[in-house]
């Protein structure tokens, strides 16, 4: 069990974590997910004692990490695979950890099977990849047998077969009832892994729920709908229908409709009281990749703009088309918007969405897209490199098919 | 010995789905759960003091240095046939336990500064909340080795030295000079490179903190080389005197002046010296992030 309640992290006049408040509970996988430099393994140094918040404050079964009895018997964490000293043998490494924890040395033995690195055991970690130290990391976590157990990218440059492997060990670690705490950018594997989501950005606290809820909560679930193409008056009379029900209606080029905020049975009774036949009524839902960007989209600190070579390009020979920017590159809030087909309207804003994230500190208002949304953590935005500046960072050339209206900005609450 | 039942915060979870069985299902290891202290933190620190290269190289190159340049300086003394004049031979020996100091500071440093460089401190910490406990596991294990070792080395150099000048009309050493020649200056060496460890735990960057420590053995004693006013006659003295290299010569009694500290006041001032860094590590360890 790790609570953590008000937890603020500031270093100089930048906040890392602002008021942080959630718990992490036994016999559950929880995922702790956030974009680059929002405040993850600084959370993750508070809860293990490294850094002292700056306020609030976080324990872990009722005691702060510094004052728990038997430390190491009860938590145990992997940071970082490059936290050894790479001159030291897998062995020697962990064998220095038992002593210091007063583990039988045994032990050591046990857990470099478990993990896979009994053969390697004697050679110096300096030589291990990314994986190998991953592993090492993760041997050295799971040694003191602890009820609660902290993992930052454990995946991390591991195979596929070593990613199989770590999720079947964190199900298999939370199955027995202890509390296991991962952090990962990979969506597709806390999708598989984590039974329950805390979601940061810019160091607050953007969603805490579990991974069904926040799919549903923070992606546009919707139902297509298509009515015989042969009588297009069919399809506005639907529309009618589903937008007087309080559906939202969304034409698609191919004479389809995407209807958010009803239920599939809901969508079938009003076709059927408003006398429309229907050829297709499909449910779609989003992927946790998807609601993860659309969530996090206000609160990404790096992203990158398009390379806009700028008086370097030979100019276009007169009527010629710029090439068709690949959607993702420069746009900001590029999360993909389901994709049946090419040049499809816009997908609608998140106010569209039935059920909003509940602690989303970034989901109030909506300033026009490209506005610099106040920010307190004001910083010089990390800028792709360019040849000349940039004159307004937040507008990137919008191409045609983006989408234009449904830009969620950052507004901080305070 | 058994686990005992981690408490648990006594807030009611607001809709949780609990997991199977209990709401707050717990895990106990069949691990015996032992209580550690300062004996198991001393094991860890000898194993990994034991097990990176750099603690056979340095220790290697010092008993290289000073096994070497005092049978050099034995040989030398010895085929020149000149008469020493009843002096002790054991103050040859001084030379390579000079230059070897560099060693000892550069393990010194290394012992607490790597930990920081390689991020391995994270993974320390997290095993051991109680950081004071580290640090002085790390100064004691450090201590006792760079004091065997040097022991060794300055009790071989010194036994080699009387019996090669035996023909140049040295003197017979004392007890006291032998305690002086052979465990004065190995706890001096000793404490010297502790000091070193304070200072890479302070500065927690090997190369700055070997810079230091080099600066601050040699600095002095060049600095006072150049105090040629006459006006700065009283610090260019205490420069000298209080040089670490002369400290070292006092061991032998071959000091550069016969004011300043005597006996074994060296040992005293390096003692102080050292408490005080490993105070202020202690300190800064307590409250610094890691």
């Amino acid at each position: 069990m790790i609570e953590a309640v008000g937890l603020t992290k500031r270093y100089g006049d930048k906040t890392a974590v602002y008021n942080l408040s959630f718990q992490v509970r036994p016999g559950a996988v929880t995922g702790f997910l956030g974009p680059n430099g929002s405040g993850k393994s600084t959370t993750m140094r508070m809860i293990l004692g490294l850094d002292n918040p700056s306020a609030g404050q976080v324990t872990i079964g009722g005691y702060p990490y510094r004052k728990l009895p038997n430390a190491p018997r009860q938590v145990g964490a992997l940071l970082d695979a490059k936290a050894v000293h790479g001159g030291r043998s897998a062995r020697s490494h962990l064998l220095s950890l038992a002593q210091l924890s007063g583990i039988p040395a045994r032990r050591v033995d046990e857990v470099l099977g478990v993990v896979g690195l009994h053969e390697v055991a004697g050679r110096r970690s300096k030589g291990f990849s990314l994986g190998m130290g991953q592993r090492l990391g993760i041997a050295a976590a799971l040694l003191g047998d602890p009820q609660v157990l902290l993992f930052d990218e454990p995946v991390n440059g591991l195979d596929p077969e070593g990613i199989l492997w770590v999720r079947n060990l964190m199900k298999a670690l939370a199955a027995e009832g202890r509390t296991v705490f991962v952090s990962s950018h990979l969506m597709s594997e806390m999708a598989l892994t984590a039974d329950h989501l805390i979601v940061i950005g810019r160091g607050q606290l953007l969603a805490d729920m579990s991974v069904t809820d926040f799919i549903s909560a923070n992606s546009a679930d919707f139902a297509r709908v298509r009515t015989p193409d042969t009588e297009p008056q069919q399809r506005e009379k639907l529309s009618a229908a589903i937008t007087e029900a309080g559906g939202h209606v969304l034409p698609e080029q191919d004479g389809g409709l995407r209807v958010t905020g009803l239920p599939l049975p809901r969508i079938s009774d009003i076709a059927h009281d408003a006398d429309v036949r229907l050829w297709e009524l499909s449910p779609h839902q989003a992927s946790l990749e998807e609601a993860y960007m659309r969530m996090t989209q206000g609160a990404v600190d790096y992203r990158s703009t398009t390379d806009q070579k700028a008086g370097l390009q030979q100019p276009l020979p007169p009527g010629a088309q710029p090439p068709m920017p690949v959607p993702g590159q420069g746009q900001p809030g590029w999360y993909a918007p389901p994709p049946p087909q090419q040049g499809g309207q816009p997908f609608p804003a998140p106010q569209a969405v039935p059920v909003q994230a509940p602690a989303g500190p970034y989901g109030g208002a909506v300033p026009a897209p490209g506005a610099p949304a106040p920010n307190p953590y004001a910083q010089p935005a990390p800028q792709a490199p360019q040849a000349p500046p940039a004159p307004a960072p937040a507008a990137p050339p919008v191409p045609p098919t983006a989408p234009a209206a449904d830009l969620t900005k950052p507004e901080d609450a305070r | 010995m058994s686990t005992p039942p981690p408490p648990m915060p006594q807030t009611a979870a607001p809709d949780w789905q609990a997991a199977p069985g209990s709401p707050y299902p717990t895990y106990t290891s069949p691990i015996p759960v032992v209580r550690t202290h300062l004996g198991h933190a001393l094991a860890s620190e000898w194993t990994k003091i034991k097990s990176v290269r750099s603690t056979l190289w340095t220790l290697g190159v010092f008993a290289l240095l000073v096994l070497g340049i005092g049978t050099l300086t034995g040989l030398i003394v010895s085929s020149s046939e000149s008469d020493v004049g009843g002096e002790s031979p054991l103050a040859l020996g001084f030379f390579g336990l000079l230059l070897g100091t560099m060693c000892i500071i550069t393990l010194g440093v290394l012992t607490t500064a790597s930990e920081y460089g390689t991020g391995m401190i994270r993974t320390t910490m997290v095993a051991c909340p109680s950081r004071g406990r580290v640090l002085l596991a790390k100064a004691l294990v450090f201590f006792v080795l760079a004091f065997v070792v040097t022991l060794v080395c300055a009790s071989l150099v010194g036994f080699l030295h009387v019996a090669m000048l035996e023909g140049n009309n040295a003197g017979d050493p004392s007890g006291e000079e032998w305690l002086k020649g052979t465990l004065g200056v190995s706890l001096y060496l000793a404490l010297l490179g502790t000091l070193s460890l304070a200072i890479g735990s302070i500065i927690r960057h090997s190369a700055g903190a070997i810079t230091i420590m080099i600066g601050a053995v040699l600095a002095p004693l060049v600095i006072a080389l150049f105090m040629f006013s006459s006006s700065l006659q009283d610090v260019q003295q205490a420069l000298f005197e209080y040089s670490i290299p002369n400290q070292m010569s006092i061991f032998y009694a071959n000091s550069l002046s016969e004011s300043g500290p005597s006996g074994w006041d060296p040992l005293w001032i390096m003692l102080v010296a050292t408490a005080a860094a490993l105070a202020g590590a202690f300190v800064l360890q307590e409250r610094r992030d890691v």
